[in-house]
């Protein structure tokens, strides 16, 4: 009863979908504000029904109904709830579902925070959100339906992946769903500023937080699948330029590409058409990488069913949204304008060379993402795009990006001097280099990579303190620290983000360069030393989980003649689909991990064994969360307050500083 | 400069830029693509010698063997027409088992047996690597007997 439901409310969600993408837009090509009105209720209501159908799912996979057949082939009675909670897009049809279902809190946002917008731009761009939420719904309910029933009922379901029964998988996807569906308001945006052909500083403003909010949720969803990959896959490494994790990355590249270009816009009203293009880019990007990863199109631990079906569904649905959106750009975006002219040498300039960089580094993404596909699709062969072709690629693509965020802040708008650039980041020029030289010599290897890693990541940093200061130099105030909290959030947003980058790029250079790995044969007793640490095995023991068996290792680390920490691999056996599993063991610290996993059991109680010392490896991901801090500080800046919470500035200091605690 | 002249500047900026990339794309594209031949293609000798590729299949029943240090193993990958020894040296992946699918990149030594750098057998027990069905599948048809034994394929829909 429960499933039929939410079957049921998802049609009912697809019918007002249709209403919410038709009468708004066409209420606002002819002016009927009674049309356009229907926009914000008939959203709310669609957010109501997709969240009864989510609540159906999730009730049908904690009541372990396996009558549903999704909910058999994803879970198990023995599975924990927590995972069979998560199971709910753990596969095709939930994962579609999750995407709708968030799809529309972005709309109730929308709906929520956009109250000083004009009638006409809104009930445009809800009409668009509803046009994107026909086709997932459609696509569910004709191809992947995840309410289908299995009669009869399964005894016992056949569980979830043992790779995906793990916390961060909990919260992976809705995080990296989060971003990709956010992007979907900067692509409204976009196409009803088409519509309407206007396209403003204001409109600029408006869109700017959703993209940034956006950006931030699939900085951390990113992050958090390579955190993943990193301690679940048992092999160490935490990026391998997987088709998977491509199609997560794209998106992200444009996303960052669109966030620098929306900056000129709504300072300079420049670079609108570009913006634009962006906007459906990165959302276009969403699509096909929601699809590739979900489609069994590439394969991977997130591919499921291949059906044939599914794929010419999803091939049609990507034509209609980026053909349709791209149409409209050619027909509407000449009336857009192009925006104020600037000299090469200016922070335009300067955005719109970063803006190409990451462009071509997606498109070099793309390519080596998709090519593999259309050869097999054509039948002319099976290939691999090896991870050395992305990091030739990448390095000498992002190097000068990397190097234009040290100076881009501090040009000028519209037109700035060499000499006088040159002057102001002089030292910071000379300190960067400096370390750069210095400390490979002081760490004992140099390779140029090291030392270009170095150079940028401090080159990043120094100016950031040049930019704070020149900053509080030209904020009016009494006092350092109060001028320094006159500079506004979104400027410490971006020099937060911007470090967040310099501190990726210090983990990424040192754990290329510094590494150690070792797969060694270890008899009980036995010890290995790498990276200053020796490993003592002490043998397994068997334990049992909830629903597996395991053998636990015990290794106690030294250094220096003292005890370190103990850790606890094992190697588990799930019992549902009686598969096995390496559960890595991993001492995490500031500026170095140690990474334990069990290979296969040999004569005597010896274990093949994979150690790895890896030092700052956990700045990759705590330069991501950076990034993604900056931007929810950027956002919280006031600039972008809607104006009914702007207007307490008027009145004294304590009922200002409640309004912000609000905001 | 006039505004002219500055947007052809900065047309003319971008389309060097992206040639440069362009090139450097291309360049670095040709030299890592890693080609998937099938065991009877390399038995057949169109496999190339010294040069990286990938092969896939089935890992034999029985073919396994652990040399004394714990890590180097041998293993025969076969699509069932033909088979091809390989050697590897590390730990071997979960899902890695006698009679399953795997796929292993690496190079061919002079002897005629695959000396693998890297052991892919991802994900699931009843998953195939899709190279690893193609490759039994191609196999297969060639031999064009009747007898079709079922187990052998193929990703089993969940």
């Amino acid at each position: 009863m429960i499933p039929e439901i939410g079957h049921f409310a998802l049609i009912l969600a697809l019918c007002v979908a249709l209403v919410q993408g038709i009468l708004p837009i066409y209420g606002a090509a002819v002016g009927n504000s009674a049309l356009m009105a229907v926009a914000k209720p008939a959203a709310r209501t669609q957010f109501l029904l997709v969240l009864t159908a989510f609540g159906c799912l999730a009730y049908a996979f904690a009541d372990k109904d396996f009558s549903v057949l999704y909910v058999a082939a994803t879970s198990n009675s023995q599975l924990p709830l927590h995972y069979r909670l998560a199971a709910i897009w753990g596969a095709h049809e939930g994962s579609l579902l999750l995407w709708t279902f968030i799809l529309t809190i972005w709309m109730f946002a929308v709906t929520l925070f956009s109250t000083h917008l004009p009638d006409t731009m809104r009930s445009r761009i809800l009409g668009v959100m509803g046009l994107v939420s026909v086709g997932f719904l459609l696509f569910m309910l004709s191809v992947s339906n995840p309410f289908e029933r299995l009669i009869p009922a399964a005894p016992e379901g056949r569980d979830l992946n043992p790779l995906l029964q793990d916390p961060g998988m909990v919260i992976h996807p809705p995080m990296l769903y989060m971003g990709y569906v956010g992007f979907s308001v900067a692509f409204a945006f976009a196409l009803a500023a088409l519509l309407g052909g206007n396209l403003d500083a204001a409109w600029a403003r408006w869109s700017r937080p959703w993209t940034t909010v956006a950006w931030c949720f699939l900085t951390v969803g990113i992050a958090m699948g390579s955190g993943w990959a990193y301690y679940e896959l048992g092999w160490g490494g935490w990026w391998f330029w997987d088709p998977v994790e491509n199609a997560s990355f794209m998106p992200w590249l444009a996303g960052t590409a669109l966030v620098h270009s929306l900056a000129v816009t709504d300072k300079r009203g420049g670079f609108k058409v570009w913006t634009v293009l962006l906007a459906i880019m990165a959302f276009s990007l969403s699509l096909l990488g929601t699809f590739l990863v979900r489609s069994g199109v590439l394969t991977s631990v997130h591919a499921f069913a291949t059906d044939p079906k599914r794929g010419m569904f999803i091939l049609a649905f990507l034509a209609v949204v980026i053909g349709g959106s791209l149409l409209l750009y050619a027909w509407r975006a000449p009336r857009v304008g192009l925006g104020g002219s600037f000299s090469v040498l200016s922070r335009e300039g300067l955005l719109l060379a970063n803006n190409v960089l990451l462009v071509a580094a997606m498109g070099s993404v793309l390519l080596g993402t998709l090519y593999p596909l259309f050869l097999d699709a054509l039948d002319l062969g099976k290939i691999s795009v090896g991870p050395p072709y992305f990091d030739s690629v990448f390095v000498p693509l992002m190097t000068p990006a990397l190097f234009l965020i040290g100076v881009g802040p501090l040009a000028q708008w519209k037109q700035a001097a060499l000499p006088d650039l040159a002057k102001r980041l002089r030292w910071a020029f000379g300190v960067s280099v400096a370390t750069a030289v210095a400390l490979p010599f002081a760490l004992g290897t140099w390779t140029p990579l090291l030392s270009l890693g170095l150079l940028l990541a401090v080159w990043i940093f120094s100016t950031a303190v040049v930019g704070v200061r020149e900053r509080v130099g030209h904020v009016a105030g009494d006092g350092y620290v109060a001028r320094l909290a006159g500079v506004p959030r979104s400027y410490w947003g971006m020099l937060l983000a911007h470090c967040g980058i310099a501190v990726f790029i210090v983990g990424v250079t040192m754990v290329k360069g510094f590494e150690t790995e070792q797969d060694v044969r270890m008899n009980v007793g036995e010890t290995a030393t790498i990276g200053g640490y020796t490993f003592r095995f002490d043998g397994v023991q068997d334990v049992m989980g909830p629903n597996y068996t395991a053998a636990r290792g015990t290794f106690h680390i030294i250094k220096d003649g003292r005890e370190t920490a103990v850790m606890y691999p094992e190697k588990r056996r799930y019992t549902a689909q009686n598969q096995v599993m390496t559960e890595a063991a991993i001492d995490t610290g500031f500026l170095r991990d140690l990474y334990v996993s069990l290979g296969e059991p040999l004569d005597d109680g010896a274990w093949s064994v994979r150690l790895y010392h890896k030092p700052f490896i956990d700045w990759i991901w705590g330069g991501c969360l950076l990034m993604a801090l900056g931007g929810v500080v950027a956002v919280s800046d006031r600039r972008y307050r809607p104006a009914w919470r702007r207007e307490p500035q008027a009145v004294p200091a304590g009922a200002r500083l409640a309004s912000r605690q609000i905001a | 400069m006039t505004s002219r002249q500055k947007r052809f500047a900065f047309i003319g900026l971008g389309l060097v830029v992206l040639g440069v990339a362009t090139v450097l794309v291309l360049n670095a594209f040709n030299k890592n693509l890693v080609f998937f031949f099938t065991p009877t293609m390399v038995a057949n000798g169109e496999a190339p010698k010294g040069q990286s590729f990938r092969i896939g299949g089935m890992v034999e029943d029985g073919s396994l063997k652990r040399e004394n240090d714990g890590l180097t193993v041998h293993f025969v990958v076969t699509d069932t027409a033909k088979s091809v020894p390989v050697t590897y040296k590390g730990i071997l992946p979960d899902l890695f088992k006698e009679g399953k699918g795997a796929v292993a990149q690496g190079q061919l030594a002079a002897d005629g047996t695959f000396v693998a750098s890297e052991v892919l057998a991802k994900h699931d027990e009843n998953y195939m690597p899709p190279e690893a069905a193609e490759a039994m599948a191609k196999a297969k048809k060639a031999k064009a007997s009747g007898a079709q034994s079922s187990n052998t394929l193929v990703i089993q829909t969940q």
